[in-house]
């Protein structure tokens, strides 16, 4: 019985290099074990505010990422038809100057006509700021197929959205309800507070039409209809306010629901809130009687009072709300089977939420002053938290769903409370302190204002003398007024249309269009191919920027390849989006943990280099010579305003923290702490954020805002009164006259639930959606030797009433079909899933010959996109116009409203649509993989 | 169970040919000269050959020794000892026949003995396999040593003793395949008991842990087409026993010995081929594909 | 050495929450790169960018479908790996004596380079815990990070299983099972952790947390109190705010 010796105290590696993982887009700190030279191991950072040490499926393969077959490995331009995959390598300098070749004539002459996109780019401040400095008005990220109108729903109502804006109180929470989320954003972060609530025994429901993941864990699940979740969420304000289980003390002091609406309807302001000549609010002080300011010092806003005035009476918003809200159409009896749980079930959620909330609320021995100069000796909190995410804003009634929620959980008193949802610094932040939009073309000079922000009302679109768009995606226009982050979707379907004009040149990055980042991916590609009368594309000239062989690489003209995420800087900025706590601001960054061996370069050092060629301001020093010399040269000297730059941590001399002097050491100084900064609210100041005197003073000191910015929670959406305001003719502007009824019914100030999908789609009953797999981040997966062993193909879930209507038996197929078009798919059974629903898998299905994957790769040959029958316009409706298949308000891609038909068919020999292989712009990848860099 | 070819040629092949040493060993007038020579040397080919092949399955052949150190718990270690005892006690009894023309009684016996006790062995490692219910029964030892006696006798020569042991061989098999069937059915390990989570209500694999296959899947949950089992099993026994029978009835046996043995042998393939394709492993639960392996349901 | 200890001075295992596990997969490729880098050969790929791969891993991740007599059906993620078996089948059947069970902490491991990749132990096993690697073709298996948990060179509080550090929902424990008051003990106790296929006989030292109750809607007529309703339209709960904002302080 002599057991074998072996070493259980192995070395474990040389040397550690801790930077930020990019497997997706939650920024957890990771530490890169490095065995002679090489990257031999990744696990989570413990110190690291984002994932304290743990890490996910996808972070801890991240070394099959960085050693993909599917790097590109030198600049390339094109050396066949559009899409066949043909390319040639070229030298950087021969790539550079092609660009500026393209782009500096624009630049001269009218940047209108470039277009630049940017998909799962994590450096949003510094493209947009380049952008700004090139002078295009056509600019955006992805976030408008993604998720503005959780973003948007979020900042206008309270300043601060769901996911990088807040998390719940996981350490205080006892109820934690969850709304349309399958993994998506913050996935560490949700997935260790879920662990937190388990361990204490806390409750979680889930609403979500499919019961996987978090909602499989979840204590009760609602399966509801997808679409219906507004509906669902103002039935619950129904109960809820009926049976007066709302926080009026918590309305009254920190909401709008006491301010005045202006009930006088021959005014130009009626529906507006009454206002005083600063433009402040105004509220009936419940001591006095009298109108006041909703802000000054020791009021007490009244939410019952009427104010009578010339013969018209101003109520508040709370009673508008009783007027909408306690109507029997929110009733449960009424809902339940339109959101497909029953009425019963419905009131039992409404009970609960108001039993933790009220009954099980808890008291921090806290003190802390509101902006009204009040001081409170503890720190009231509504147990109950909420969470959401693209279930609920991938619809075309999205932005009033998330408002309906924000509703809910302002009504209980559950935001930036103990025990409920919370801020991030630098949120919060209200709508009406964001900037605007610009599209200030002026040529060979920068654009007069940022890009992207938040509109107020009809005055700060984008459109021209006679209505049109002067964005290239319509962005901020009559059609989606509110669309924060702009609406990448319809870029390249404007632009081959030449709606609203023509354009010439198009840089994209990291945006995978002509496959699983487009709606209608077929018709993408025929539109990227698309030659006109001259036999030139219709899209001239495409610029890429990726590090891998993505589907979108064949499309392109130009490609610049970029770094893997172990091999480039990055700066995870508060400019951007950053990854602070509800507790502490933090930011971090990436450095190279290894040098690339391949010709690429981080397309932000990129864009510096371009920046300098073609002259930008801010790009170049007074001498006209370059002036970053690379990413982290910028991370470190750029200021945005004096003190203020991408990285917050040891500034000045290193030891000025959010404000101070450029720093030449800043990043040996993150280096040296893990890769990360990080600093802790007073104590005082961590709830009740919007209206904390200490919080707004610190938020000041840490370069977060220029001045304290208290502000009330809108309920009363005011900038989408402003719009219904314009289609009943009392504005200056108006909208076209065919969004008239529309704005009357989707841009109501108060949120209000309307069915999302179009008369158009009649005979298509059954809804798809997609889940994203907890192991898988949209496209980049595949390529991962271990991810693809775990999601290699996908087949769509079918629930028990259509499986067994149907005849399914497993390993049959189906063809599903929507107006739009058809596929031909694997099927498979699923009990727990909505009985009206199908579902798959995000992003597994791969066009043969990208990512590097054999042609009969399962990917290819077994998996598949919904996408393909999804359009970006609905359906003709007989009244001529082709409406965007978004919502109204922000545009946002409205993916989950797909409706289908499903029959079974004979089982084909791979999926269908199959499109023809691209070439590999890559060699091939190998058979087999032994990774051991210590061998 | 994955039938690899290695291992049903394996069990086949040294099945007969310890069988063969068996009666060469255990005959009280054995064989001399030539004629011992010959059956010697087809014994010792089918038992040798069938121990190398039993090697090709192995991840690392070069390192086969090591496979002798753990005969206190091991059948498979048991099985290589008492191979290598019974080959070395049946060479040199085998050389006495041939060279000497003596018939030494106690290596004969003790060989005899202990080339059954080899084909014993090898049948318990498959008996030990609780994993496998049809394998985790009375059979595998009954068929093993009744191939291993059919196929000895036959290839021996021995007309009067395969006469009496195929027929026998045959209904011990039918019956084994039943008693086999009714085993698989009364295991109580299911996908309740699989994952604990019985109580709850009925449970049903909803996603495999990959979606393409892994070694697992691939050597234990083997699906292949159910259609044909009760055909090939039809077509096992004709082979194996019903077929030799009839050709060593008719007139002129001695010449009738040789098809009847290749029949047996192509017989008992398949009854190995199916020993393993039918067999299902408990982890099959795990994939939910334990309905789907084998090939229970024709 | 292929006979079992016949006690084991520890019974180091893992505890695995049903209730929490949100089948993520984390444990399953962090078990991959760590493994791949340590303890033998490395866990290998074959046919990685293929139609067909197939590589070894030591810890998978099923998921189950449980239809309950009443309710919605649910759905359990189920992570699976060597159970360190008391009663191990996989090191009895082993003929090398590459496969063992330590009697110090009960961990059972294949020593490699004695390791003739004959696949009996994997037949032995009901749970699917070991798998041949396809390249090296020998016998991988959970070391339970053999080569962490006693590792100087790591700081004390990494020193568990690579699966349990990284477990975002904290869903895995490791500890000692045989001492009835660590604090895997302790959970099996509180939440009634149960072992795997008890009817094989192998006693495993894994246990797993059952799911708890899901689903089940509390009754109305308790709940009705709270949703007494204050007002039937607009007018009355204007009536009811000015009563319920007088009680205020």
């Amino acid at each position: 019985m002599n057991a074998p010796k072996f070493d259980t105290s192995p070395k474990v590696s040389d040397e550690i290099r801790k930077t930020t993982c990019y497997m997706c887009a939650c920024r957890c700190g990771i530490n890169v074990h490095m065995k002679h030279g090489q990257v031999a191991y990744i696990e989570g950072n413990k110190d690291h505010p984002v994932n304290r040490g743990v890490l996910c499926a996808k972070g801890s393969s991240g070394i099959m990422q960085h050693l993909s077959p599917a790097r590109l490995r030198a600049p390339m331009k094109r050396a066949g038809p559009r899409g066949s995959g043909q390319f040639e390598e070229i030298s950087w300098d021969e790539a550079l100057e092609t660009a500026v070749s393209w782009l500096k004539p624009l630049r001269d002459t009218d940047q209108s006509r470039f277009a630049f996109f940017t998909g799962r780019d994590q450096s949003q401040s510094f493209t947009s700021y380049w952008a700004q400095a090139f002078g295009t008005p056509n600019y955006a990220a992805h976030g408008g197929f993604c998720s503005v109108n959780m973003a948007a729903a979020g900042i206008y109502t309270m300043g601060g959205a769901f996911w990088e804006f807040g998390h719940p109180d996981w350490d205080r929470t006892k109820l934690f309800m969850i709304f349309g989320v399958a993994e998506d954003h913050d996935s560490n972060p949700i997935k260790m507070g879920i662990g937190k609530l388990k361990a204490r025994g806390a409750r979680i429901i889930g609403v979500n039409p499919v019961r996987t993941g978090y909602n499989a864990v979840a204590d009760e699940w609602l399966g509801i209809t997808p679409g219906t979740d507004g509906l669902f969420i103002l039935s619950l304000v129904h109960c809820l306010m009926k049976a007066g289980r709302i926080d009026l003390e918590y309305l009254a002091r920190f909401t709008d629901a006491p301010c005045l609406v202006n009930g006088d309807n021959a005014a130009d302001e009626f529906g507006l809130l009454l206002a005083n000549e600063a433009g402040k609010k105004l509220v009936i002080d419940r001591r006095t009687g009298e109108i006041a300011a909703y802000d000054a010092p020791g009021i007490q806003p009244d939410l019952s009072a009427v104010h009578h005035a010339e013969g018209v009476s101003h109520r508040t918003v709370l009673q508008h709300m009783a007027d909408k809200y306690l109507s029997d159409e929110f009733a449960p009896e009424a809902v339940a089977s339109r959101v497909g749980i029953e009425a019963g079930r419905i009131r039992a959620v409404a009970a609960e939420l108001a039993r933790v909330a009220f009954d099980e609320a808890i008291e921090l021995e806290r003190e802390w002053t509101d902006f009204r100069g009040e001081t409170h000796s503890t720190m009231i909190g509504r147990p109950v938290s909420f969470h959401a995410m693209r279930g609920i804003s991938a619809h075309a009634n999205g932005f009033q769903t998330c408002r309906a929620l924000h509703l809910l959980q302002i009504i209980l008193g559950s935001v930036e409370v103990p025990g409920g949802f919370r801020f991030k610094p630098p949120y919060p932040k209200s709508a009406m302190v964001h900037p605007k939009p610009h599209a200030g073309v002026t040529p060979g000079q920068p654009l007069d204002g940022p890009l992207l922000g938040f509109v107020h009302g009809p005055d700060d679109l984008l459109v021209d003398a006679d209505g049109n768009p002067k964005r290239i995606d319509k962005a901020f226009s009559w059609e989606n007024p509110m669309s924060a982050h702009g609406l990448m979707h319809m870029l390249i379907s404007n632009a081959h249309a030449g709606d609203p004009y023509r354009i010439d040149t198009m840089l994209l990055y990291m945006a995978n269009m002509a496959w699983n980042s487009s709606m209608n991916t077929s018709g993408v590609m025929k539109m990227l191919t698309d030659k006109d009368d001259n036999g030139e594309y219709v899209i001239p000239r495409i610029i890429y920027s990726d590090a891998y062989s993505s589907e979108m690489v064949a499309y392109a003209d130009l490609i610049l390849p970029d770094t893997t995420y172990l091999e480039r800087h990055d700066c995870i900025s508060l400019l951007d989006r950053p990854i602070c706590e509800a507790e502490a601001v933090a930011d971090a960054i990436r450095w190279p943990v290894v040098e690339p061996d391949r010709d690429v370069r981080g397309f932000q050092s990129v864009l510096c280099d371009l920046g300098a060629r073609l002259g930008l301001p801010g790009f170049v020093n007074a001498d006209g010579s370059q002036k970053y010399r690379d990413y982290a040269d910028y991370m470190q000297s750029h200021e945005r305003a004096p003190g203020v730059g991408p990285l917050a941590g040891w500034r000045g001399s290193g030891d000025e923290h959010g404000r101070g002097a450029p720093n030449p050491n800043q990043i040996s100084k993150y280096i040296e702490n893990g890769g990360f900064w990080i600093a802790h609210l007073p104590e005082q100041a961590t709830f009740y954020k919007p209206w904390n005197v200490d919080y707004q003073d610190w938020a000041v000191s840490m370069g977060l805002a220029d001045r304290p910015c208290p502000y009330l929670f809108s309920l009363w959406c005011e900038p989408l009164r402003r719009f219904q305001l314009a289609a009943e003719g009392r504005h200056r502007l108006s909208p076209p006259e065919h969004l008239k009824s529309r704005y009357a019914e989707v841009m109501d100030p108060l949120p209000v639930w309307y069915a999302p999908h179009s008369p158009g789609e009649r005979g298509y009953d059954v809804h798809a959606v997609t889940q994203r797999p907890m192991a898988m981040y949209h496209s980049w997966g595949s390529q991962n030797a271990w991810l693809r062993q775990i999601h290699g193909r996908n087949p769509l879930y079918v629930p028990t009433r259509i499986w067994e209507s149907e005849g399914f038996r497993d390993g049959d197929w189906a063809r599903l079909s929507s107006p739009h078009g058809e596929i031909v798919v694997p099927v498979a059974h699923m009990a727990a899933l909505n009985e009206n629903t199908v579902w798959t898998w995000n992003a597994i299905g791969k066009r043969k010959g990208a990512w590097s994957l054999h042609e009969n790769a399962p990917e290819a040959t077994k998996g598949f996109l919904l996408n393909h029958l999804i359009h970006e316009l609905l359906p003709p409706q007989g009244d001529g116009l082709r409406w965007t298949n978004s919502d109204p308000v922000t545009g946002q891609a409205a993916w989950f409203d797909l409706r289908v038909r499903i029959e079974k068919v004979a089982a084909p020999v791979e999926t269908q649509p199959s499109h023809p292989a691209q070439v590999s712009p890559v060699a091939k990848a190998p058979r087999l993989v032994v990774q051991k860099s210590g061998a | 169970m994955h039938p690899a070819p290695s291992i049903i040629l394996f069990t086949t092949l040294s099945g007969i040919g310890f069988g063969m040493l068996a009666f060469l060993g255990l005959d009280a007038a054995p064989p001399k000269g030539w004629s011992a020579l010959a059956f010697l040397f087809i014994a010792f080919s089918l038992a040798v050959c069938g121990l190398l092949a039993s090697t090709f399955h192995l991840g690392h052949p070069e390192r086969a020794l090591k496979a002798f150190t753990q005969w206190r718990s091991s059948w498979l270690s048991r099985e290589a000892w008492v191979s290598l005892l019974a080959l070395s006690v049946m060479a040199p009894y085998g050389a006495g026949l041939v060279f000497l023309d003596q018939a030494w009684r106690v290596p004969g016996i003790a060989g005899g003995i202990l080339s059954l006790a080899t084909v014993y062995a090898t049948s318990m490692i498959y008996l030990q396999m609780r994993t496998v219910p049809r394998w985790n029964h009375w059979s595998p030892p009954a068929l093993f040593l009744g191939f291993a006696l059919a196929g000895g006798a036959l290839m021996t020569g021995r007309v009067s003793v395969a006469l009496w042991v195929l027929p026998v061989l045959a209904i011990v098999q039918v019956v084994a395949w039943i008693d086999q069937e009714r085993r698989e059915k009364a295991t109580d390990t299911d996908l309740a008991t699989a994952t604990g989570l019985g109580h709850f209500g009925s449970v049903r694999a909803f996603e495999s842990p990959h979606t393409g296959e892994s070694y697992l899947t691939r050597e234990m949950v083997f699906q292949v087409g159910r259609k044909h089992a009760m055909t090939l099993k039809v077509i096992s026994v004709l082979l194996f026993a019903v077929l030799p029978v009839v050709l060593l009835l008719l007139p002129f046996t001695h010449f009738l010995v040789v098809p009847a043995a290749a029949s047996h042998l192509l017989g008992a393939l398949i009854q190995r081929w199916l020993f393993f394709a039918e067999a299902r492993h408990v982890v099959a639960q795990y994939y939910g594909r334990w309905d789907m392996t084998g090939m229970r349901r024709g | 050495m292929t006979s079992l200890p016949s006690h084991t001075e520890r019974s180091l295992g893992l505890v695995i929450d049903l209730d929490t596990c949100v089948g993520c997969h984390a444990c399953v490729t962090a078990c991959k790169g760590w493994n791949t880098e340590n303890y033998g050969a490395p866990l290998a790929d074959s046919d990685a960018y293929g139609p067909n791969p197939v590589g070894s891993f030591l810890n998978r991740i099923h998921s189950y479908e449980i239809q309950p007599e009443t309710g919605p059906a649910q759905v359990v993620h189920f992570p699976k790996s060597c159970l360190h078996c008391a009663d191990a089948p996989c090191v009895t059947v082993c003929p090398t004596g590459a496969s063992y069970k330590r009697a110090e902490d009960g961990i059972v491991l294949v020593n490699e380079s004695d390791c003739i990749g004959c696949g009996l132990c994997a037949w032995a096993c009901p749970y699917g815990a070991r798998e041949m690697d396809p390249e090296e073709q020998v016998m991988k298996k959970c070391t339970l990070c053999v080569d962490r948990i006693y590792n100087e060179n790591l700081p004390e509080e990494d020193r568990q299983p690579a699966c349990v550090r990284t477990c975002p929902v904290g869903a895995r424990h490791f500890g000692d099972l045989s001492d009835p008051e660590s604090d895997v003990s302790r959970l099996v106790a509180e939440r009634g952790g149960i072992e795997l296929m008890p009817e094989q006989g192998t006693a495993p030292v894994n246990r797993y947390l059952p799911p708890r109750p899901k689903d089940e809607v509390p009754e109305l007529d308790v709940l009705a109190p709270f949703l007494e309703p204050v007002a039937d339209d607009s007018k009355g709960f204007v009536g009811w705010l000015d009563r319920a904002l007088s009680r205020l302080p």
